[in-house]
This record gives C-alpha cells, structure tokens and sequence, in this order.
C-alpha cells in the first residue's frame, strides 16, 4: 500500500535528530512537526523571520503579529528568536539550517527541482523555495511518486521551470525512499506491500536498485 | 522641537511628494506589518505608474490590494502574488507587470540597496529562468549568479514604537521585510503604533536607527489576519 501523508511524515521525522534546526514547507512538509521523536528537541524556522515556531495559538493567544510562512496564526516556543527576512535568508543562505523538507512537482536524476511554476497556469511566485534549495545541504523532498494522472514525477529531466538545479539528493514518495547520485535515483526502501517492480515502472528516470530493498516500517 | 524630530502629524504630510512613475518599498509579509494607513493615503492620492516593491501585493480591499482597484499599480516586484483575484486580472490582462524575484534576494536586494551595495552574488536561482541573462561567477567551485539592488523613490514601512527620532521597535513577525525596506528609499516614511519620548525606549533594543527614517507618524492599525489557524484551548 501507498504511505498515508502521515506515515510519509512519520518516516521523514525519522531524518530529525535532537537539536536539529528545520524548515517545513508549506503542505505535506508541514505534518512531520507531528512526528518529532519523544524526547527530541528540534526548532523549526519559519522563513518570514521565527526561529522556534509553536503551534497554532489558542482563542486567546491569537496575535495578528506573529505568523508563520504560510501566513497562519503560529506561537512561539520556548528559546524562539525573532528576526527580519534578510537575516532569515541569511540563516538559510548560509547554509545554517540542518533540514530542509519541501514538496515538489517533479525531481531528476540530476538532482534538479520543478516546485513553483506549471506554464498555462497562473503563476504565483516561488517565494522563498528557491532560496531553500539553494541555501540548504541537507534537503529531503516529500511527494507522491506520480500525479494525479498516473505520470512519473521521478524524471530523467525535469519539464517544468526548476525551482534549482542540482541541488536534491534525498526524495521521500508514497512509496519509495529514493537517493540521487551519479545522475540516477537509488531505490533504498518502498513502502510496505509495494512491489520494486511497481516502483521502477512508476520511476520514468533510471533506478539503481540493490539486492535488497527493505520495507519500510512502522 | 526640531532637529532629529522626525514626526508628522497627517498622513498628506507622511506622503507629500510621491509623484506617479516613482518606486516604493513596502514593508509586510502577506498583509502582516503592513503599512496599512500609508497605502490608503496613496490610495487617496491616486498616485500612478506605480512601481511597487513588496513580498506581496496585499488581498482584494485590504493592504496593497486597494491600490489595484484604481489601477495605480504599473510593476510589482514580489516573491509570492495571486492571493488576490483583481491582481489575477490586471496580470492576465496585460494591465499589471511582475517582476517575480525569489523571497530571500528580495530581502537581499532591499538591504543591499539601503547598504550602498550595488549588486551582488547569491546561488539562488542559479540554473534557473530567473538566473536566465545573469552575470554567472564561479567561486570556490560553486556558480552564482549577480542580482542587482533596488532603491526606491520611497519606503513605506509600520513599526511597533518609535521615539520622535525614529528610533524603532518591530512586533513579533510584523518585522519581516520592514527594517530593509526602511533602509532602501530615498525616503522613509514610518508609521507605528506609539510613538514616544527620545530617551524611553533602550538603545540597545532598538532594531532601526532612527538615521534611516524621515517622516514618523503614529497611527491606528486593522491588523487583518489573513489564515485565522486557531487550535482548541
């Protein structure tokens, strides 16, 4: 079966480790702030200038100056700091963020991103995704394996306009864990009861895969 | 008093001189720490040929937003629009330019134009259409593309308090781009919700010197949410 979004979250939650700085995307990204491991204290940014951002504030903590990326209400957790959008990039640019967890249209085998725009349709802008990509080391993306109408968003060359270019190693589908290296995806988990032969047939790029290829568990 | 007093009493005061074809610099994400008062005075204005400089042009009826319905916008430079449907409109129908620039360089480009840096090297972008017809340099084995800074005619940002030298606080988030748009026009026009005495706020907390700031005014603000994401208490 395809991973739930939830259990997409629960395995991403598994690259966090204690004392890790992270940037959640705005959609799926967001759920892995429900995962984070007993125990484990992680600060999440917020690229519009929050460093520990807290959940949604309660009726009457509502306060229409704190904000978060997508523009929700948010708080601030304990030891948050609060800066401007140019130190925000600063911190993203320089490369200070340990995990960064974005969602996608398409990803290649080269390591690049399509994620803001779709030619045809009204374009919005790619707000801080290009700085993300550009700025942090460590990246997992987090998406379906293919769209809605059944094509691949694992590519030899992404068609849509990149959001950057070779900057993606780690990709996180509903159902494979995939590595990009040496200009192919590595199969390195599929989700349970899927088969490789599935997730080879839904991956349009060229897949390396092992001998083994563990379950994911849960 | 005069000299480091840089306080106006209306908001015609605030704005005089804006003429149409110039550039403003808007503070705010979204519509938080926005301007709110100062873009309904260039609403009343009916200020044209706008170039406007902000992450976002506000929603339909509120924030940046209101400048679209008489159409005093001629150019955005943004990083994120469309959450409003006369901006959709005015875009379609060729009415509107945007100029998209990714939310960091935006950032970037403002701080650099109020730091007396003309351009400069980032990797963001690179590889990409906005990097397309850029100047590209290597350095240490990395490629980044040259992105210009962009002064305007005027900034037009909201702060917390100020004291009467412009001396100023931001709120929570309401920061945002507000301390590099303060920086990057010939004139900064602010607008807080306090303004005291020189002296009551600490020097040590003040996160824009009153040498950026021209013209101060105190006023009363909507503070509009956008997502109201309110949990169970």
């Amino acid at each position: 079966m395809a991973l739930s979004r939830d259990q997409m979250a629960i395995r991403v939650a598994r690259e966090l480790q204690d004392g890790y700085y992270v940037n959640l995307g705005i959609g799926i990204p967001t759920l892995v702030a429900n995962h984070v491991p007993e125990g484990m204290d992680v600060m999440l940014q917020s690229e519009n200038g929050l460093l520990g951002m807290g959940p949604f504030p309660t009726e009457d903590q509502v306060d229409p100056d704190l904000i978060n990326a997508g523009k929700q209400l948010v708080t601030t957790a304990k030891g948050a700091s609060i800066f401007s959008s140019a130190e925000s990039f600063a911190m993203i640019r320089g490369g200070k963020v340990d995990l960064t967890v974005l969602g996608a249209f398409e990803v290649d085998v080269h390591g690049n991103i399509a994620s803001w725009m779709i030619p045809g349709k009204l374009i919005k802008g790619m707000g801080g995704a290009m700085d993300l990509v550009a700025g942090a080391d460590n990246i997992v993306v987090m998406m379906t394996h293919a769209d809605k109408y059944g094509n691949s968003k694992l590519l030899p060359q992404c068609n849509l306009p990149l959001t950057g270019a070779g900057c993606i190693t780690q990709v996180l589908t509903d159902l494979a864990y995939v590595e990009i290296r040496d200009g192919k995806f590595h199969l390195v988990e599929r989700a349970p009861g899927v088969s490789v032969e599935e997730i080879v047939e839904k991956t349009a790029g060229e897949m390396v895969v092992p001998d083994h290829v563990p379950e994911i568990q849960f | 008093m005069a000299g480091f007093d840089k306080v106006v009493n209306t908001y015609e005061e605030a704005m005089a001189g804006l003429e149409d074809g110039m550039t403003v610099i808007a503070g705010g994400f979204g519509i938080c720490g926005i301007p709110e008062n100062l873009i309904n005075q260039i609403k009343k204005m009916g200020t044209k040929e706008l170039t406007i400089i902000s992450n976002n042009c506000g929603i339909d009826g509120f924030g940046l937003g209101v400048l679209l319905e008489d159409r005093q916008i001629k150019k955005m430079v943004s990083s994120y629009v469309g959450e409003n449907k006369l901006f959709e409109e005015q875009l379609l129908s060729g009415q509107l330019e945007v100029e998209l620039t990714p939310q960091g360089t935006l950032a970037e480009k403002m701080r650099a134009a109020g730091a007396g840096i003309p351009a400069f090297y980032t990797a963001t972008g690179y590889g990409t259409d906005i990097g397309k017809g850029k100047d590209v340099r290597e350095f240490n084995g990395r490629k980044y593309i040259l992105e210009e800074s962009i002064p305007g005619d005027f900034s037009i940002v909201k702060a917390w308090k100020a004291d009467r030298y412009g001396n100023a606080i931001y709120r929570n988030t309401a920061m945002n781009f507000n301390p590099m748009a303060a920086t990057a026009g010939k004139i900064c026009v602010m607008e807080v919700e306090e303004i005291v005495e020189p002296g009551e706020l600490d020097p040590m907390y003040i996160h824009t010197p009153g040498i950026y700031v021209d013209r101060l005014i105190q006023g009363t603000f909507e503070k509009r949410i956008e997502k109201r994401t309110v949990r169970e208490g």
